[in-house]
Parts: C-alpha cells; sequence; structure tokens
C-alpha cells in the first residue's frame, strides 16, 4: 500500500506553492497530510504534484487582529490545543480540538487540512460554522475571502479552486460571559463523530437569551446550524422545556444515512446531543444559577 | 524551491535517533519505508499504513506522530526518535523493562508505537493519571494484552520517573 509516483514540491513561501498549483492540471497541496496521506495511500487520491506546505512558515500562527482570532492555515491542531490565546478566547474550538482523533495525529494535523477536507463530522468545520468564520483564500495574484457558509459547498467539496490555497481563518471571539458547549458521540474515543453539537449561548441581563448559535457535525453533507432551533430560544428565558423543544428540531434536518447509522438514528441523537450542549453552554454562560438549577 | 521528481531516486539528509544519515528514496516513500527499508530500522513496524492503528508512531521533534502519514522527505530538518533510540547500551530503559516485568506486550507488534507515545507522556507529563495514559493510548490498537498490562507498565514507569533516553 504505497502511494502512486508523484512529483514533491518542497516550497518556502506562499508565493512559490500558487505557482506550482498554477502550473499544474493535477496538483494537490498537503498539510498536516492526517487525511490525504490515507487517500494517496490506500489510491483513493492520485496527483501528479504534490505541494508540501509544511515548509511555508507565513502560513502557521494564530494573532489577534482588531476583535478577532486570525488562525493560519498550516497552525497544527495540538498548537489549538494547547494554546492559552484560544482557551480565553475561542473556548469552542478549544473544546473542540479535544476531540479530533489523537495525540498522534494531532500533533501533524492542521486546521485548514480539516477545513478543507470537510468531513461532514469534522470538529474544526463545525465550529468555524457555529462562529461564522471567515476564510481567506489566495491564488496567484489575488486573494478572497468568504464565509464558512460558502466555502462548504457539499459532502467534502469547499469552493476552492485547484489553484487556490486556504491561508487563514478568521474567527470573532463571543463575549467572555457568553457560554460555549461542544459535544459529541463516537463508538471510541478518537473516531470521527457520528454526530456533534456545539452551543454557543449569550444571556441578556434579565436571564434571556441575547444571542444564540446552534450547529450540527456529522449530520448533513457539511457542518449545518439550526436556524429553527435558534430563533425559538432568541430573546427567551433559557427554561428546559423550551430548550427541549427547540432541540427537537435537530431531528427534522434530513441526515446522512448508512447501515450503520440511518437517518432516523442520527436525528435522535441531533436532538438529544444539541440539547446536551445548549445545557453545557448555559452553566458556562451563567455560573451562578447551576448551583441552584434542578 | 527543491522539487522531487516522480521518475527519478533521490538523496535526502535526514537526523534520526541522533544521527545525520544520508538515504536514497522516491519523493513518494513515506518516513515508515525509509527508516524500515532505507535505514534498515526496522523497529518501527507498519500495520495499516493509513494512520488508525499507531504501530508505526515516531517521535518527531520530541512529539508523537504517524509515520506512514510522512513522506520522508518531510522529515528533513526535523529530529526523528525511532524504537531503537530507546536501550541505553544494549540495556532496556526503564519504559521498556517496565513492560517486560509488567507483560505489557505479547506479540509485540504495536509495542514500538506505544513506547514512543509513552516515551514522549514521560518527558512531557511525568505527573501523567491513568486517564491521561489511557487517553494517550487511545492512538494506539493492541489485540492482544487488553491494554491493562500496558496501563499498568506505563504507570509503573511513570511511578520510577522512568523518562531516560538513549542516546540523541
Amino acid at each position: 500500500m504505497k502511494p502512486a509516483p508523484f512529483n514533491l514540491h518542497l516550497p518556502s513561501t506562499l508565493d512559490e506553492a500558487l505557482a506550482v498549483l498554477a502550473g499544474s492540471s493535477n496538483a494537490r497541496a498537503i498539510a498536516g497530510g492526517q487525511s490525504l496521506m490515507p487517500m494517496l495511500n490506500l489510491r483513493l487520491a492520485g496527483v501528479d504534484d504534490l505541494v508540501d506546505l509544511n515548509g511555508i512558515a507565513q502560513l502557521s500562527g494564530m494573532a489577534q487582529d482588531g476583535d478577532c482570532i486570525v488562525i493560519g492555515a498550516m497552525t497544527r491542531q495540538r498548537e489549538i490545543e494547547q494554546s492559552a490565546l484560544v482557551a480565553r478566547t475561542l473556548p469552542l474550538l478549544s473544546e473542540a480540538v479535544g476531540y479530533i482523533g489523537h495525540n498522534q495525529t494531532r500533533s501533524r494535523g492542521t486546521v485548514g487540512g480539516s477545513l478543507c477536507n470537510l468531513d461532514p463530522s469534522a470538529e474544526i468545520p463545525t465550529v468555524a460554522m457555529a462562529m461564522d468564520g471567515e476564510l481567506t483564500i489566495a491564488r496567484q495574484g489575488s486573494q478572497r475571502t468568504v464565509p464558512m457558509r460558502d466555502f462548504a459547498l457539499g459532502l467534502m467539496s469547499t469552493c476552492l479552486d485547484a489553484d487556490e490555497l486556504l491561508t487563514s481563518v478568521r474567527l470573532k471571539p463571543w463575549p467572555v460571559k457568553s457560554g460555549h458547549g461542544f459535544v459529541e458521540f463516537g463508538r471510541r474515543h478518537g473516531d470521527y463523530a457520528i454526530v456533534s453539537a456545539a452551543a454557543l449561548i449569550e444571556l441578556a441581563p434579565d436571564g434571556t437569551v441575547l444571542r444564540c448559535s446552534f450547529t450540527l457535525g456529522g449530520v448533513a453533507h457539511v457542518p449545518c446550524r439550526v436556524p429553527a432551533a435558534e430563533q425559538m430560544l432568541q430573546g427567551r428565558r433559557p427554561e428546559p422545556e423550551a430548550i427541549q423543544k427547540a432541540c427537537a428540531q435537530a431531528s427534522e434536518i434530513p441526515a446522512l444515512t448508512d447501515p450503520a447509522y440511518p437517518e432516523w438514528y442520527r436525528q435522535r441523537l441531533a436532538a438529544r446531543l444539541l440539547e446536551r450542549a445548549v445545557h453545557l453552554a448555559l452553566e458556562r454562560a451563567t455560573p451562578a444559577l447551576t448551583k441552584t438549577a434542578p | 524551491m527543491t522539487k522531487l521528481d516522480a521518475a527519478s531516486r533521490h538523496d535526502l539528509t535526514l537526523r534520526v535517533n541522533g544521527r545525520s544519515q544520508t538515504v536514497n528514496v522516491e519523493s513518494r516513500t513515506t518516513l515508515a519505508d525509509c527508516l524500515r527499508h532505507g535505514l534498515g530500522l526496522t523497529g518501527t513496524h507498519l500495520g495499516c499504513e493509513h494512520g488508525v492503528c499507531g504501530s508505526c508512531t515516531v517521535l518527531v521533534d520530541g512529539v508523537a506522530a504517524r509515520s506512514c502519514l510522512m513522506l520522508a522527505a518531510q522529515a528533513q530538518r526535523h529530529h526523528i526518535e525511532t524504537v531503537e533510540s530507546l536501550a541505553v547500551d544494549g540495556q532496556l530503559n526503564e519504559l521498556q523493562q517496565a513492560f517486560r516485568e509488567l507483560h505489557g506486550l505479547q506479540c509485540g507488534f504495536c509495542t514500538p508505537g506505544i513506547l514512543m507515545t509513552l516515551t514522549e507522556l514521560l518527558k512531557t507529563n511525568p505527573d501523567a493519571s491513568e486517564d491521561e495514559v489511557r487517553r494517550a493510548l487511545s492512538g494506539h490498537l493492541c489485540r492482544c494484552t487488553g491494554y491493562e498490562n500496558i496501563v499498568r507498565a506505563a504507570m509503573a514507569a511513570l511511578a520510577q520517573g522512568g523518562a531516560s533516553h538513549g542516546p540523541r
């Protein structure tokens, strides 16, 4: 089980990498390789030119830019996991990254690789969808910014053209007092989730929901928001019955189906997990109330 | 920019277990195959060849990674450590000794990868709890032991503060 032959390009700048992509009819970029290498090894993917992004220093690292955090596409998942900046400003991402694969794959796996691979149940795309992330995409001589909902076109398909590269993702932190919750269900730790759920909630001073974001992974072809549930809680007091009713909307979404996990199963999981994520987010948004809650 | 042609073989200089060595490989050669066939370091085992089983785990700059999911050319300018780096002067190190004494292996196929993961854990988290050990081991499949003795051996090595390493 070896990859079919390819020319391997080892650029040290983004421009060099973009030039190779522009000049080849069958080129692909490789980031951490935790999904593309298996596909090459299994010969489910084949390329003439493989462009290794690991030598391009300018693509990795995290920085605060105004009220946003910009994360370079080649930033390792382990760096996210260990980052104090991410833990403080993007706790949802921090929590989600712990569910990705294992130590031994997060050490190589990258933020950009996960976004571009766009597995329907992958954690980082789910967080990017939950936070309305903006993705910066480069091609030779130009650059564009695309919101996550337009980046994710379909099952493992992004809006990237063959000569384009994702260079960074921009996430706007929610206020410190808001709460977050990320939960998922899989058969073993480190497996791809069957379904995952992410919740972000900001409460108004009177205890009603000022703003919320509910997202599911592993349900639709791409991670999807649950606007029906968001609208049902918006402006309302988050009582358990209201939450349950809102989260039940998650099981109305047409879900992926396969012999092991049919649609009805994913839909049931979706509602239960979303409810769990919402409760987790609420506990964190209002820590004073958790002790008195029944 | 370096380009390694598909059609030819290429000399790469890799730093493995503290020694710089030149090895002649194809552009598509994985680090795992390069270690085994190019450098004769057959301690690194290949199981699934798609990143799931963990047998091929090595340390890349001290951090555990799958050598079947890395190309040999990507390992240039990094320090690679394999299971061969663990024994000191032909003697098992404390971690290996703990595996031997507590029956942390049967067939031994998965053991090299597990030892490398635990080598990193001993060094970066010497006070690791059993829970953290199990979490680290979750990236490895063992079909013989049921993991209990592996966990026991890891806990014993941690108790000894056993982060002794082979030559750098």
